[in-house]
């Protein structure tokens, strides 16, 4: 077997980890399955794309690679602009369709419908916009550096894992020792008390829709920058992010980055022993599984 | 000088069909009330239109001569109301410390520590154990927590919804001995409870609640011998409120 599985899930696994630890603080503080996270990931990616083009024409300097990576000081930049208003479209779609939802009291499947259609509605209006052609944050061309015991990789590919998991560290840090990170652990676990003791659940609300629509911009620039940019490609990922979210324990930043690492190992090896059309097969397995064994995942606890 | 009043207070799940009708009532400040009443009364209801966990259709409530009706929960917090829920009145998946960490954030910064220390000071079994987490503290130790948290930015009315569900009578005893001093201290208690004796053993007054509407309200020691109370369950007395 080749061990370049090894780098390519990792990189693979980076993306889907990121992007899984929207939809999980999603699940846990506003419990529902949120079906347009996927699609957060290719408008955080397009949006992106927009304002680097934008900054791209204010200052032609900023495209230019900066050695070793394929880009230029545009993208980082760029990456703050797409962030605000990956942000921005979270909220806005919070306060016109679930905050609505949620204020009705309306049944959590309603609110899931509500989401599979805003879903198909956000990418139909990508499409719309930008077409169905794949565009490029950098069509500049790298060479995989060696890495030893055969595994080679790019220095964007290297830099995604990075980057990747100074975000995770940093994250877990502000959930598990901030105020905010208590609030909403205590959202997560009873709103209602959470309003008794004193917190504004609608403030923890709009936070997680940011940490959320945050991340799913960063992983949706990461797999553009590495692949390439497509209205579907948030939709292609979401039963990845879904099985990584569920593998590490609803709620759990730390398990959903490692769920997401193993899902992208898993179908890194699914392609080197069963075939690249298996590929998308092996995080249903992964999800039927898990729900089968281990409901609560792996850093989940039982009745959570 | 009053610290809580009702008036004409509607409230409940459905618009339709209040649970709660015309409830009305003062409580003066530093006093201590219980609210009685059988099975369905809406007791519980009631206290929580009051910490503005349940709609309020129609009615007033104020706190401290303010208008706080329909007001969130969180809103109460800071301008004085404290609210122990009967069930799942803590976060058991925090530690103890987390716990009043979250209800510290209320109090200014220089404060929290040592109000923190207070709290702990007062119920030394979490003071011993603080990063422990919340959901391994038994039953009496979970309401100890419950109400070291309502009780750590100082509310001037503390209310509190069955503190002693599902205890054994040993805890039961323990539980009330601690509103006790909290009541010492000069914190307006306001009690739903379903132990009669406890709750007139610690109050000096008593409401009874039947059917959403207030049957009773008078001197604690007027129900003692039970025969009132049972009339007033049953249904054979009513609309003596202000008695």
């Amino acid at each position: 077997m080749n061990p370049q599985a090894i780098i390519d899930g990792l990189i693979s696994g980076s993306t889907i980890g990121l992007g899984a630890i929207g939809l999980t603080l999603t699940y846990s503080i506003l419990r529902f399955a949120n079906f347009t996270h996927g699609d957060f990931l290719a408008w955080g990616a397009y949006l992106t794309l927009t304002v680097a083009g934008v900054l791209g024409g204010l200052a032609a300097g900023l495209g230019a690679p900066v050695y070793p990576f394929s880009f230029g000081w545009g993208l980082p930049l760029a990456v703050l602009g797409g962030v605000a208003l990956t942000v921005a479209l979270a909220l806005g779609l919070d306060r016109i369709l679930f905050g609505r939802l949620r204020a009705r009291g309306a049944d959590t499947i309603i609110i899931v419908m509500a989401s599979f259609g805003a879903s198909m509605a956000l990418r139909s209006l990508l499409e719309f916009i930008f077409t169905a052609k794949p565009a490029y944050f950098t069509k500049a061309l790298q060479i995989a550096n060696p890495l030893g015991l055969g595994m080679r990789a790019t220095p964007d590919q290297l830099l995604v894992i990075g980057l990747t998991l100074l975000l995770v560290l940093v994250l877990h840090l502000v959930v598990t020792r901030s105020a905010t990170g208590r609030a909403m652990r205590a959202v997560s676990e009873n709103p209602a008390l959470a309003g008794v003791y004193g917190i504004d659940v609608g403030k923890v609300v709009r936070v997680t829709w940011i940490i959320g629509a945050g991340m799913a911009c960063i992983a949706g620039v990461m797999a553009g920058l590495l692949v390439q940019i497509r209205p579907y490609m948030g939709f292609d990922l979401l039963l990845p992010l879904f099985a990584a979210a569920i593998l590490g324990g609803i709620g759990s930043i730390p398990g959903a980055m490692l769920g997401g690492l193993i899902i992208g190992l898993a179908e890194a090896f699914a392609v080197q022993i069963v075939g690249a059309e298996w590929r998308a097969a092996v995080s249903f397995v992964i999800l039927v599984l898990v729900l089968m064994l281990r409901p609560q995942g792996i850093f989940g606890q039982r009745g959570a | 000088m009053t610290a809580l009043a009702l008036t004409g207070l509607h409230a409940g799940y459905d618009r339709d069909l209040p649970i709660v009708k015309g409830v009305s009532f003062t409580v003066q400040r530093g006093e201590a009330v219980c609210i009685l009443g059988p099975n369905g009364a809406g007791k519980s209801t009631m206290i929580k239109a009051i910490a503005g966990l349940v709609p309020c259709f129609g009615g007033e409530v104020r706190l401290d001569g303010t208008d706080i009706t329909g007001l969130a929960s969180h809103v109460l917090v800071g301008k004085g109301m404290g609210f122990v829920p009967q069930m799942e009145n803590i976060f058991t998946r925090l530690t103890i410390l987390e716990n009043l960490q979250i209800a510290a954030q209320l109090l200014p910064k220089q404060d929290r520590a040592g109000r923190i220390d207070a709290m702990f000071d007062m119920f030394p079994d979490l003071g011993s154990r603080p990063r422990e987490l919340a959901g391994a503290l038994s039953g009496g130790q979970r309401q100890m927590l419950a109400a070291a948290r309502a009780l750590l930015t100082e509310p001037r009315v503390l209310m509190l919804d069955e503190p002693s569900a599902g205890l054994s009578p040993k805890l039961v005893g323990q539980v009330f001995d601690t509103l006790r001093r909290i009541s010492e201290t000069g914190v307006t208690l306001v009690l739903v409870e379903q132990n009669v004796r406890a709750a007139l053993g610690l109050t000096e007054r008593a409401l009874v609640l039947v059917d959403g509407q207030l049957a009773h309200d008078g001197p604690a020691d007027a129900l003692h011998d039970g025969r009132l109370l049972g009339e007033l369950f049953l249904g054979h007395r009513t609309a003596e409120a202000g008695s």
